[in-house]
């Protein structure tokens, strides 16, 4: 069998989201920056779509890509009020670090 | 072909996402994640997910990732974070241990799993959904006829985070707000 003919199976796409899911559970736990938090939860957000999309193909069903449409919106909803969030409490002490915010006085 | 635009889009993911982790400054993490995010596309496109491709590009790597360069321009967090510091010692070698059980029970399941998940296949036959216009078409009456109430509550759920982020992040009449050094 040549290298040409191998084509991927849903199984790589599976493997390959679950380790950009990998990849972004590190950033989440090391990263001190909210924003760089933030966007390495986008990141595994990611990671469960290509698997929505990719059992969507190999099933032939397309409830799988609804779901990732879904996901999209609520991703959307859930940065513009993380961001929010965020500005608001940077505004008041510029320089954080997620350490810095483990007391809510604001 | 389909091999070689896998390795060409699983490269760019992979790059894009380790740059998002590794980078110190904002801005070129945000600019991996741009990297990421195309890639992902790239691979939506070859699961014949064209309409989920397009809103990738547009929504992700367009609104998304302009919302984080702006937050990041203007608070003014674009200088570079010393990564070498580590305020925890024992945080990064946890994160380490925890991320790759993680993604090793996952990689698990799906090589256990593969030859029992994929022998049924339900729902659309595999030809209307490998063309492009019919894959808007199933998409959409799945969306406006099964989960239309669900898509009805999301426009509501927008809305509601459109108003609260103004509401969160508007000055009150009057009050100062202390200039930080």
């Amino acid at each position: 069998m040549t290298l040409a003919l191998v084509e991927p199976t849903t199984s790589w796409y599976l493997i390959l989201a679950a380790v950009l899911f990998g990849i972004g559970t590190i950033g989440v736990m090391v990263r001190r920056n909210p924003l760089v938090m933030f966007m390495c939860v986008e990141l595994m957000l990611n990671a469960v779509n290509l698997s929505f999309v990719a059992l969507s193909s190999s099933l032939s069903d397309i409830n799988g890509q609804t779901a990732v449409f879904f996901v999209l919106v609520v991703a959307a909803a859930e940065v513009v009020v993380g961001l929010g969030i965020i500005v608001s409490i940077m505004r008041r002490r510029s320089d954080t670090t997620a350490d810095d915010l483990a007391v809510l006085k604001g | 072909m389909g091999l070689f635009v896998f390795v060409c889009a699983a490269a760019m993911v992979l790059v894009g996402a380790v740059g998002v982790v590794t980078r110190n400054n904002p801005v070129h993490a945000a600019l991996s994640l741009v990297l990421t995010l195309f890639g992902i596309a790239v691979l939506f496109v070859a699961n014949n997910a064209h309409f989920l491709a397009a809103v990738q590009v547009i929504v992700y790597a367009g609104a998304i990732v302009v919302l984080f360069l702006f937050v990041i321009m203007l608070l003014g967090v674009d200088q570079a974070e010393d990564l070498s510091l580590e305020p925890l010692t024992v945080q990064r070698p946890l994160a380490l241990v925890v991320s790759i059980g993680v993604t090793g029970v996952i990689i698990a399941a799906v090589l256990k799993s593969q030859d029992a998940l994929f022998a049924r296949g339900t729902g659309i036959d595999s030809a209307t959904l490998q063309d492009a216009d019919a894959n808007i078409r199933q998409l959409s009456r799945s969306i406006f006829t099964d989960y239309v109430f669900a898509f009805e509550v999301t426009s509501v759920l927008l809305l509601i985070a459109v108003v609260g982020t103004v509401v969160m992040s508007r000055r009150q009449h009057g009050q100062h707000v202390e200039e930080s050094v």
